[in-house]
């Protein structure tokens, strides 16, 4: 960049430089497959939900009296009302499917592996803040689907040890969830966001100073990179006309079609809809709560189905790079997880009366954390089995490498250790 | 020489350790007035007694209203009723009846799910939530879980034969 301008600028501010190291000049491995578009287009999304939620938000009013009037307000009378309530109800959902199908490529391709575990685990910081933000966001349109599930998940805090009552009452500002309570997950709901964006400046740091995994899972010597821009935005910006297109159907075609119709009725305190769910992207953690028959314990194994993916960095032993790619057994054992996750998602929309989907939801549940408890073991003895089948030369030789390194610094850290005392 | 740098070094630390604590102290005490202004308002904590007229309710009915924000079962149980709900003790928390009504033909309990919060509907004998599936009895006691415990008994008094106030014992 020149100009006398951006001279200037440059003299005061690492402008150029900075743009070059960041995206002009950023080396970005060439055989990035479309699964590596999902990062980017969480960031687009994350732009769109603060952007219409912003809007939407000089409607909205967060009292019990007048929060459901307000919805039918802004879907009848503000100008494109209609249109940012959808595109925010929607991109809710995109949100979600877009981390998801993000963290599943990470999953497949091992991409959690050293020395990328903190990039892990700031986007599992980043899931828990989004999971939060989208719950207190469902309370808003203040309908029975809204207030009953606050009541729920607020009541999951019942189980902490000897002040669990008192945890309840004080995050809900009163003995059931009320006016105080819409108001509080209003003022929440508008800050999480940018607490958000403040994860996603750390996560792409993390990102820049790992660089991006590659489908090969081996980092690339520098003649196999190429620059972000233009290769990259090209990619990252075609992926995304896809996306829009999909979402586009959603919001234009059939916006209810992820809403609840029992949301559609004014909250009431005293009437519980016979059939209560969660939005479907927290169906397979809601089955597991349901699935242990005793409330801590449930409670217990919610929130650690959510944290068992921040072990896969520890589980998973095996040295063989490129994930699934090239290990057979990992990448069954991904695909039976995913089913094992839509097996867990539907038990967790079907009504908990049946028997049968009880027992099911109970085996689903066993078989998820199995699943992570398994790793270890598997993946040694799957490379174990791969490195008797015999693998190419150049693999064989960047695995002794590793272990090398590994070895010689531990080796540094015990000498270094030994010269202390 | 040395020695006074050493010990205005040590008061030098000690110092810092006391000005830290202190300084973390205060910290701490700025935070109690946010925590606290989450915990119920004043209005809210005003709402604590209901009055309920029972004369509108005929044996075997049974009325919500509400107490506290939250719902309040009133059951007029039938002789049939009070002698199911008298003949068991109640399988996952167990409480005899009598410890559970001031008159028995009368059971007042908060309808709220000791499970996750939903309100049980009243189904046949006894209450069912359809959140989770937890069963209750016409003592309002926990006969199928995952539900911990039984339905809460609200403090109440009979003001006179056919009106209670629930709130105060």
């Amino acid at each position: 960049m020149s100009g006398p301008i951006i001279n200037w600028i440059d003299k005061r501010f690492p402008l150029t430089s900075f743009v070059k190291h960041e995206l002009t000049d950023y080396p970005t491995p060439r055989n990035l497959s479309y699964w590596w578009n999902f990062g980017f287009l969480a960031g687009i999304v994350l732009v769109l939900q603060v952007a219409t939620g912003i809007f939407l938000a000089m409607h909205y009013k967060a009292d019990a009296t007048l929060a459901f009037d307000s919805i039918q307000h802004i879907m009848r009378e503000v100008n494109y009302g209609w249109l940012l309530r959808y595109m925010h109800a929607v991109g809710a959902s995109a949100f979600f499917f877009v981390i998801f199908v993000h963290m599943a490529r990470t999953l497949y391709y091992g991409s959690f592996r050293a020395p990328r575990e903190l990039l892990w685990w700031t986007g599992q910081g980043l899931l828990l803040m989004l999971m939060a933000t989208a719950f207190m966001g469902y309370l808003l349109p203040w309908g029975q689907m809204s207030f009953w599930g606050a009541t729920v998940i607020t009541n999951l805090f019942k189980v902490t040890p000897f002040i669990g009552e008192q945890v309840v009452i004080w995050l809900r500002g009163d003995y059931s969830v009320g006016d105080d309570t819409l108001t509080r997950f209003f003022s929440l709901h508008y800050l999480f966001p940018f607490l958000i964006i403040g994860a996603v400046i750390v996560h792409l740091v993390a990102l820049h100073t790992v660089k991006s995994s590659n489908p090969s899972g081996i980092d690339l010597k520098d003649k196999d990179n190429i620059p972000f821009h233009p290769y990259f935005t090209a990619k990252d910006l075609y992926g995304l006309g896809i996306f829009l297109i999909v979402y586009s159907v959603f919001v234009f075609f059939m916006p209810n079609s992820l809403i609840e119709p029992a949301n559609n009725v004014p909250a009431n305190p005293m009437m519980t809809p016979n059939h209560i769910v969660p939005e479907w992207y927290f169906l397979p953690f809601y089955a597991i709560l349901r699935s242990v028959p005793n409330m801590f314990g449930g409670v217990v194994a919610m929130a650690l189905s959510v944290m068992m993916f921040a072990f896969m960095p520890f589980l998973d032993r095996s040295r063989i790079p490129g994930g699934a790619r090239y290990r057979p057994i990992y990448r069954l054992q991904f695909y039976l997880f995913l089913i094992d996750m839509l097996v867990l998602g539907y038990v967790g929309y079907k009504p908990p009366t049946n028997p049968s989907i009880v027992v099911v939801g109970q085996v689903a549940t066993f078989c998820y954390f199995a699943s992570f408890f398994v790793v270890p073991f598997v993946s040694k003895m799957e490379e174990n089995w791969l490195i008797k089948r015999g693998l190419p030369a150049g693999i064989m030789e960047l695995m002794e490498r590793e272990k090398r390194d590994l070895e010689a610094r531990k080796e540094e850290h015990r000498r270094r250790k030994g010269d202390r005392i | 020489m040395e020695n006074d740098v050493k010990e205005g070094g040590d008061r030098r630390n000690f110092l810092i350790k006391l000005t830290s604590v202190v300084g973390g102290a205060g910290v701490a005490a700025a935070c109690v007035p946010f925590v606290a202004s989450m915990n119920p308002t004043s209005d809210v904590l005003a709402k604590a007694e209901t009055e309920v007229d029972l004369s509108g309710i005929p044996p075997g009915g049974v009325h919500t209203v509400a107490w506290q924000g939250k719902p309040v079962f009133v059951l007029h149980r039938t002789p049939e009723e009070i002698a199911a709900a008298e003949g068991t003790n109640g399988v996952i928390d167990p409480e005899p009846d009598a410890k559970r009504v001031k008159k028995p033909e009368w059971l007042v309990v908060i309808g709220v799910c000791t499970h996750m919060g939903c309100v049980p509907t009243k189904e046949g004998p006894g209450w069912t939530c359809h959140c989770h599936g937890s069963q209750y009895d016409d003592s309002g006691r926990v006969v199928r879980g995952p539900a911990p415990k039984n339905l809460a008994v609200p403090p109440y008094h009979f003001e006179s034969d056919t009106k209670i106030i629930i709130g105060k014992a």
